[in-house]
């Protein structure tokens, strides 16, 4: 089997200067109250890149996803995405950079008043000046790289857990963002469930090239999306030969009381001598 | 429990107060600016106007009905029943409809808001918004507080036509008053600052329960019972605020309009 050459969408090439990181966090400090949550984080994440985060809960991972989408704002240090630095923006200049990078949130966060159709085509609906047939096309083209066309009338109430995720993901998407967070898209679901939606994260990976910061518990999750590429051609994910290892844009970085203890690669990764690491890995 | 110190505790509250503030203020601003959620308005003046309906009105009739009840032990021990109409139209045009009308409203959606709000901000829909590149100040917030000042004007209107039937009831059925001597001395009586007095107070009132309806809904702490607690110190804050404010619309307008 030979290496896998991973195409590259023109929808995300004409948005990326190359020259730049996707997000770029710089000594960055945050405290709730007295706690200090992330002390002094400092990593890049390059275009078309996947960076898995892990940590034990409470160690800031989630928090780090809201920084980098100006949902929070730190303490202390510098967040720059797609070239812009968030630190100092207005909420209304946010809004802007917002449409161009997408969040899938740890319980889908779906707009449980709403269909799929509605939450899928939210944020065209509120850009007001797409036509009713472009937003249902492309609502389709959404629900149809999840999987889920048949759900378009149906209630976030209706679906089941993994589904919600799917669709929080063609939520995201819909608009082609050229970053993508995933805060613990397999979070609580079954192993089959959890396999579906990290093909999705690789799709967008391969196919797209969507840089983008997943957080995670789940260490198979990350091994799953550093050993398999997504074969276009039989649209399914398929593992990497042994020699190819390593060969996708995936990194790994762990936290540990506010610190970044590993910023590395798969291989990095498995050969550590860190202690701690390794009895986290293991 | 965790104790706080005063100046901790201190700090809070005035914090609470400026993020109130700043809240109410943009809700007010962001009626000129674009995107203007009407068909949310719409929806909103639906939910909080013709639902609070039935139960404004009936309480309106029914504390008119009370009033003209109390009125008449005490007129007629002076034998000047025939002025009930005079003390219910002034009691209720002027202060029991629009506080009456208030308090309802803000029992009934100052808690739905809240609410729905906090379930909104315990299930990061109000993230998502956020991160969708939408503003739920202007989504969510806006649109409450105009339908709420718009629909809670014409419900005090209308309260303050059925707390005049139920005195009407009182006085004729019960009383066996001559029904034209009641509405003409109702009429009579009121005068262009009773009416002002009496529809003014709605329109603060609808912007009370609304911004402190949606203040303690986004400000959701701690899951659902964080959602719970939102709910219940909405619908006390909305009401003494209401209770509070009216003293001083009333004083504010006495002075202003010279009765």
């Amino acid at each position: 089997m030979s290496t896998p050459t991973l195409p590259r969408e023109s929808i995300v090439a004409e948005h990326q200067p190359p020259s730049l990181d996707a997000v770029v966090f710089q000594d960055v400090e945050l405290a709730f109250g007295s706690r200090v949550v992330l002390d002094g984080i400092s990593f890049r994440l390059t275009h078309g890149e996947t960076k898995a985060i892990f940590g034990v809960a409470g160690s800031g991972k989630s928090t780090i996803l809201k920084l980098a989408l100006g949902l929070l704002k730190p303490d202390a240090g510098r967040i720059t995405v797609l070239g812009e630095d968030i630190t100092e923006m207005s909420e209304d200049q946010l809004f802007e950079l917002r449409r161009r990078v997408g969040i899938v949130f740890q319980e889908s966060a779906l707009f449980d008043s709403l269909t799929v159709r509605e939450n899928v085509a939210f944020r065209l609906l509120e850009e007001g000046n797409v036509s009713e047939e472009e937003i249902e096309n492309r609502v389709r083209e959404a629900l149809s790289f999840v999987e889920l066309e048949h759900t378009v009338d149906l209630f976030p109430s209706e679906l089941s857990g993994g589904m919600r995720r799917r669709v929080a993901i063609a939520r995201t998407i819909i608009t082609h963002p050229e970053v993508l967070l995933y805060d613990s898209p397999t979070g609580g679901l079954d192993p089959v469930t959890s396999n579906t939606i990290i093909e999705l994260v690789v799709k967008q990976r391969d196919v797209y090239q969507t840089s983008s910061l997943l957080v995670t518990h789940r260490l198979q999750d990350a091994f799953t999306m550093g050993t398999h590429y997504f074969d276009r051609a039989e649209n399914k994910m398929k593992p990497l030969p042994p020699d190819a290892r390593g060969a996708v844009p995936m990194g790994f970085l762990i936290l540990h009381d506010g610190h970044i203890i590993f910023n590395g690669d798969l291989h990095e990764l498995a050969t550590t001598k860190d202690e701690y690491i390794r009895e986290y890995i293991s | 429990m965790e104790l706080v110190s005063p100046s901790d505790y201190a700090k809070e509250k005035v914090q609470s107060v400026q993020e109130y503030a700043r809240l109410a203020a943009r809700s007010l601003v962001n009626l000129f600016k674009r995107p203007l959620y009407v068909a949310d308005m719409l929806q909103q003046a639906d939910l909080i106007g013709f639902g609070s309906l039935p139960i404004v009105l009936a309480a309106c009739f029914f504390t008119g009905a009370a009033l003209a009840l109390n009125s008449a032990s005490t007129l007629d021990r002076f034998g000047a029943e025939t002025v009930i109409g005079q003390l219910v139209s002034v009691g209720i045009v002027r202060e029991l409809g629009p506080v009456l009308g208030g308090l309802v409203v803000a029992g009934r959606n100052a808690s739905g808001m809240a609410s729905e709000l906090g379930s909104m901000v315990v299930t990061e829909q109000i993230d998502a918004m956020r991160a969708l590149g939408t503003d739920p100040m202007k989504k969510l917030v806006t649109p409450r507080v105009a339908a709420t000042i718009v629909m809670l004007f014409f419900l005090t209107i209308l309260g303050d036509l059925l707390g005049l039937i139920g005195g009407a009831f009182v006085a004729t059925v019960l009383l066996g008053l001559d029904a034209h001597q009641y509405w003409s001395s109702t009429w009579q009586t009121l005068v262009y600052s009773d009416v002002f007095t009496g529809l003014a107070k709605p329109v603060v009132f609808g912007f009370i329960v609304a911004t402190i309806g949606c203040y303690y809904g986004l400000s959701t702490k701690g899951g659902t019972q964080g959602v719970g607690r939102a709910t219940t110190e909405a619908v006390v804050a909305s009401m003494i605020l209401i209770i509070a404010v009216d003293v001083f619309i009333t004083r504010l307008l006495m002075v202003t309009l010279g009765t």
